[in-house]
């Protein structure tokens, strides 16, 4: 059956959803109108800016061109979840410590976009960080200390792990 | 907190104990934007809040015949369907003039079209809905009926007898001329060896904030008060407009502004569309909330450049430049914008061409024409990255044209560093300068005589890199002569309160905000630094006109150096104050006490005497142990404005390094060095990334950005695919480097940062570009954006 | 910019997909990774959105007799990781990184962009290039189109109202499969200004069944058969001078027909040494 509202069940960051949405809510506003999830960012609703990046079943993508309604059992993490469970910590430190943000806007998508090239492992090169941002626009720092920050994680992640 | 960065200040003035004056201290407002708890106004929601959408004009100049709302109304979710005639019963229409731009002119705006849309993306009427989603859903049933007009769209022929008129009563479309000379320029030209004349051409640039401007308007009819969250660069000033145009008082209206995802100058601006919803908060008694779509910024968010500069230099073949001549037209949009007009970008034009050299010889015109566009006004820059492109662009081309090398070309003609104070050719003046330390450290910075050894042997190869230049001034710390004097109500001055709390914790209110340069941790490093408490133990207060002294806020590089001084001043004054009490509890004279790391010392020795805690316990719960007579005064208010200088200029010096691939036009930046000299670095790694996020805006003016028009005004690549901003694989890294000369009109010394990058980039890869393709005989290239195309077809390949 | 309301349905099968189809105005959702952004702008307004993730018939990749299936839902990211098409499909494997970015290609699918059919778009070139065949399947069962078939106009392709694209076939590539790829974009992911998709057989130091085929120099992708002869033949000038009379690419708002044109040869220059290289 078809329908102009759609009943959801997801997890959010871990915890169980049970909505009736409006089939045309995109991911993006539901997390932050429903949810009140407001760290994932509405920039320009057509795909480009990634600031309402979110991670759906595990990847990244982008919550504009998402449906609510297609995240019925789907498994949702944001950037307030990611960071409670800590598994962004030190990519935060090192973005606060190269201030690869300034008004932070793009910062939560740019976050979860570095952590999915992080999650690979190994020491990727600036030209891949720089590739793997290459969907997130930042207008304020010039992108240089994200992929400071980015890089310098990457180092200390594959440290870590000798 | 950790300090990434360490290198505290020489300056005695400056060399407190516990400074935190040259120090990279991390920013304390990180951590809740990079955790997604930040609070944006696009995030705000308030009880019985309603969101409005507009209806806006499909084209650039149209009579509106009829509107029809009633199906609209009908819909579901509609509160309201409002016209620009209704609303303009709640709210007066302006015009964005001011009074030291000799002729500007300019018709009245309303918040919403009354009669007559003058561009395509014009809000002809206002739907408020409970959503978002529904107020859209209706502004598709509302009927309008227009009659279309013809659109004035070149500037070229704006002012022609034969061209319409677009608003009849102004008499023509000419917002404002300016006419300077100076010196003898003819004499000039004459005198010169060689004269290198060209038509530089700057594209319609919008400033693409990632958060879209946000507005949330809360009329409270039992308060009778307008509370009004907004991402705006400067509260006061639109708590002025607001209270103006609302018929209230200025202290019935508070702005708030929390976090702002991105401003750059587009947030400091009055927005019809904004204007509108206090409007109809005040209208509907309820919150209003209007969030900008990413499609209605490109056709509302100002627009700015777009300028056509004539150009000629002359220069002996000894490499001194013996005159300048500009010829400056932009086409604005229908309306001057209101209050700091549209006629500032153009006048920066004028004022600050040959703004390095020593030739006086400067002629210069520039005129403003009204066009039926979006409108245009101040953004990032405002003038430099113009007014640096055409004088650095002719510097070059003269110095290939003589066979000089440019940085020596350069050398003969900037101001010596001694030679302060100066004025450049407009008459500007400059307290002190460092053109030549600069370039010198930037020549050994960038190797450049290395680049030039690996420039030629690559060109054996058939790889085409080119170097390019831009020595620049930066206007920053503007006194009232930028708008005060015009009339307009922005102040210059900004004031900071400082407080002791009773746990010897300090509070700072400031004028001045933040969209992320980082006014907040350099204020809290001026109160820390002079009062003499650890950073920890301050915290500011910004962005609330309920809550701070009176300021201008943060936009012309004005926080840190401005800002800054006030709250370093305020926090000194604190100490007079506490160390006064301090000296009445332990019997001391004051003189010989100090506050350092938090605890009242013995100036002398160092030795602690008594913790702020204590002295704040006392004074504030136990004031009947205190001598009578003795009033503790825990708060101290200071306020700066520059008063010895119009504007404390910077300057400094840019390169890039790039190669063209002369097969496809693509241009690859390299490499890119700036050197500038902002006076005192209050925190170098802040400095730092206004410099590259600076640099990169100004790389995207040369090699992307651009609002393309066609003839009948419409905006043809109004949305994030096809209007390109930089994105990180095409940026290079940027390695920053500066010199140090303080101003003196303020104990601080610090001047500001935040234009310089876009400044100088842009001018810079011309030259670069044209450095590149010159043994190939490539035309000089001129018109930015510089894309494939363009590049080809100089190299005579398309 | 919120899409204008429409109803939402979620397909159990490809033949529940089908019968939805037979709505009024009815879409049909994939990646969504064009659609959700033109819903957003209220570009297209649908009555009902058909889901097809989910139908499980859509996806995954196959190789059997000397051709390998792609189901239309694979996504970018699943086809840049599969060995199966670095193997068998490679010039789909040298396209994959130019499209859009991480995000986009983790939701992406490949069906998705064939049958959005963006004239600037890598995949409807890699298949047409690659003499690709589609299978669409509608209420009268499943029929088979080419490539050559598929593109009929901007945005518009040879699937009814009530089909829907099920898969991709490409022959298998040999060990004489030669292919090239390479476009120009103003920036890393974007649309394409000019691209080109080739593929061919070695055939002694020639090249046989040679195909370009240019992407955003039309309303479709678009085969440069005149230059596929000469190249043929080895001869490189002849071929990029033959595009004059093959590609007539009108302007957009990144570049004019003219510098489509020049960058055409360039890409020509470029591919044609991919081409004469051995596969790694």
């Amino acid at each position: 059956m078809s329908e102009h509202r759609c009943d959801i069940k997801l997890t959010v960051n871990g915890e169980t959803i049970s909505e009736t949405v409006e089939a045309r809510t995109t991911l993006v506003d539901f997390l932050r109108e429903a949810l009140s999830l407001t760290g994932s960012h509405v920039g320009c609703e057509h795909g480009v800016c990634g600031a309402c990046t979110v991670r759906v079943d595990g990847v990244i993508v982008r919550g504009c061109l998402m449906l609510a309604a297609q995240c019925d059992g789907a498994k949702v993490e944001t950037i307030e979840g990611v960071s409670d469970a800590g598994e962004i910590a030190d990519l935060q430190a090192a973005f606060e410590r190269r201030n690869a943000l300034q008004c932070g806007f793009c910062t939560p998508g740019m976050l979860l976009t570095a952590q999915e090239l992080l999650r690979g492992g190994g020491v990727p090169s600036r030209d891949k960080i720089r590739e793997q941002i290459s969907g997130n626009y930042c207008r304020c720092t010039g992108y240089q200390a994200i992929v400071d920050a980015i890089e310098a994680v990457a180092q200390e992640r594959a440290e870590a792990k000798r | 907190m950790k300090i990434t960065e360490d290198s505290p200040s020489a300056l005695t003035a400056l060399d407190r104990p516990n400074s935190y004056i040259g120090r990279s201290v991390p920013r304390p407002n990180m951590a809740r934007l990079m955790q997604g708890r930040a609070q944006f106004v696009s995030d705000v929601t308030l009880p019985r809040m309603a969101h409005a959408a507009f209806v806006r004009s499909p084209h650039a100049h149209a009579k509106i015949k009829s509107i029809d709302s009633s199906a609209a109304k009908q819909a579901p979710g509609v509160v309201a369907v409002v016209t620009g005639a209704e609303l303009s019963k709640v709210i007066t229409p302006w015009v964005g003039v001011l009074t030291h731009l000799k002729g500007l002119k300019s018709a009245p705006q309303h918040a919403i079209a009354v009669d007559r849309a003058c561009w395509a993306g014009e809000a002809v009427c206002a739907v408020v809905a409970r959503s978002r989603a529904e107020a859209e859903d209706a502004c598709e049933l509302v009927q309008i009926e227009y009659e279309e007009l013809i659109a004035v769209t070149d500037a070229e022929t704006a002012l022609d007898a034969k061209t319409l008129v677009i608003h009849p009563e102004l008499g023509d479309n000419l917002t404002f001329e300016r006419v300077h000379t100076a010196g003898n320029p003819e004499q000039g030209f004459k005198a010169a060896d060689a004269v290198v004349e060209t038509t530089f051409v700057f594209g319609r640039h919008t400033g693409v904030t990632n958060e879209p401007r946000a507005i949330v308007a809360d009329w409270n009819a039992g308060d009778q008060r307008m509370t009004v969250y907004q991402g705006t660069q400067a509260p006061h000033m639109m708590q002025n407009l607001f209270a103006k145009h609302l018929g209230l008082q200025e202290h019935q209206v508070r702005v708030l502004t929390k976090d702002v995802g991105g401003s750059f100058g587009i947030k400091v601006h009055t927005y019809a569309d904004e204007m509108a919803i206090v409007a109809l908060s005040k209208l509907l008694k309820r919150p209003v909330k209007f969030v900008a779509d990413r499609i209605e910024s490109f056709v509302t968010d100002i627009h700015a450049r777009d300028h056509r500069v004539k150009a000629r230099i002359g220069v002996k073949n000894d490499g001194t430049i013996t005159a300048w001549e500009i010829d400056d037209l932009t086409g604005i949009g229908p309306y001057s914008v209101y209050p700091r007009t549209s006629g500032i970008e153009a006048n920066q034009v004028v004022n600050l061409t040959g703004g390095p050299y020593t030739c006086p010889n400067y002629k210069a015109r520039a005129r403003v024409v009204f066009l039926n566009k979006n409108v245009m006004c101040q953004y990032r820059a405002v003038g430099h990255p113009i007014a640096t492109a055409v004088t650095e662009g002719l510097v070059e081309l003269a110095a290939a044209k003589i066979g000089m090398d440019p940085l020596e070309l350069r050398r003969r003609n900037l101001i010596a560093d001694d030679a302060h104070p100066s004025q450049g050719p407009s008459g500007i003046k400059f307290e002190a300068l460092s053109h030549h330390a600069a370039l010198a450290h930037l020549d050994s910075m960038m190797n450049y005589a290395g680049l030039r050894a690996e420039q030629a042997a690559l060109r054996q190869k058939g790889i085409y890199r080119g170097i390019g230049f831009a020595s620049f001034v930066e206007v920053t710390n503007p006194s009232a002569a930028f708008y005060g004097v015009g009339g307009a109500k922005i102040s210059a001055q900004d004031g900071a309160t400082v407080r002791l709390d009773a746990t010897g914790a300090v509070f700072c209110h400031i004028g001045v905000t933040e969209q992320g340069q980082g006014a907040e941790a350099v204020t809290a490093q001026c109160v820390a630094s002079a009062f003499g408490v650890p950073i920890e133990r301050v915290r500011v207060i910004m962005g609330d006109t309920d809550n701070t002294p009176y300021g201008g806020g943060t936009w012309a590089s004005r926080a840190a150096g401005i800002g800054g001084e006030a709250a370093w001043q305020a926090g000194k004054a604190l100490r007079q104050n506490v160390v006064a009490i301090a000296g009445s509890i332990l019997q001391a004279k004051p003189d010989t006490l100090d506050i350092r790391n938090g605890v009242v010392v013995d100036r002398d020795t160092g030795k602690e005497r008594i913790g702020l805690d204590e002295v704040a316990r006392i004074a504030y719960f136990r004031p009947d142990t205190l001598p009578t007579g003795v009033q503790a005064e825990l708060v101290a208010t200071r306020h700066y404005v520059p008063r010895a200088w119009a504007f404390s200029f910077t300057n400094g010096i840019q390169a890039s390094y790039l190669e063209v691939d002369t097969d496809s036009g693509f241009v690859k930046l390299l490499n890119h060095w700036c050197v500038e000299d902002c006076g005192t670095v209050i925190n170098p790694q802040l400095v730092d990334e206004q410099i590259r996020g600076g640099v990169v805006q100004g790389l995207g003016a040369a090699l992307f950005e651009q609002c393309v028009y066609d003839d009948r005004g419409q905006l043809l690549n109004g949305n994030m695919a096809d209007y390109l901003v930089p994105m990180a694989m095409e940026m290079p890294d940027i390695e920053c480097a500066h010199v140090v000369t303080p101003t003196a009109d303020s104990e601080l010394g610090a001047k500001g940062a935040g234009e310089a990058g876009t400044a100088g980039a842009p001018g810079c890869v011309m030259n670069a570009i044209n450095d590149a393709l010159r043994p190939l005989g490539a035309a000089a290239l001129t018109d930015m954006p510089f894309t494939p195309g363009k590049i080809l077809r100089a190299l005579g390949k398309v | 910019m919120k899409p204008a309301p429409f109803a939402y349905a979620k397909a159990r099968s490809l033949d529940h997909a089908i019968e939805l189809l037979g709505r009024d105005e009815a879409r049909l959702l994939a990646g969504g990774q064009s659609l959700m952004a033109t819903l957003n702008m209220r570009l297209s307004a649908p009555k009902l959105l058909i889901d097809l993730n989910g139908v499980a018939a859509l996806g995954g990749i196959a190789v059997k007799d000397g051709t390998i299936e792609i189901g239309a839902l694979t996504r970018h990211i699943e086809a840049e990781r599969s060995a199966d098409i670095a193997k068998h499909a490679p010039l789909i494997a040298l396209a994959m990184p130019h499209i859009g970015h991480p995000a986009i290609r983790n939701r992406g699918t490949l069906g998705g962009s064939l049958a959005f059919a963006d004239p600037a778009a890598e995949l409807p070139a890699c298949l047409l290039a690659l003499n690709g065949e589609l299978e669409i399947a509608g209420p009268k069962g499943k029929r088979t189109v080419k490539a050559e078939d598929f593109f009929k106009g901007l945005f518009e392709t040879a699937l009814g109202p009530q089909d829907v694209l099920t898969a991709i076939r490409v022959p298998a590539a040999t060990k004489d499969t030669r292919v090239g790829f390479a476009e120009f974009a103003r920036r890393h992911g974007d649309y394409a200004m000019v691209g080109l998709a080739a593929a061919a057989r070695a055939d002694g130091k020639g090249l046989a069944g040679l195909r370009l085929a240019y992407f955003g120099v039309g309303a479709t992708p678009v085969r440069a058969k005149k230059a596929e002869a000469a190249l043929a033949n080895g001869h490189v000038d002849d071929a990029v001078t033959a595009l004059a009379s093959d590609l007539d690419p009108s302007a957009d708002v990144q570049a004019d027909g003219a510098t489509k044109r020049h960058l055409a040869g360039v890409l020509l220059r470029r591919v044609a040494k991919q081409l004469m290289e051995p596969r790694a």
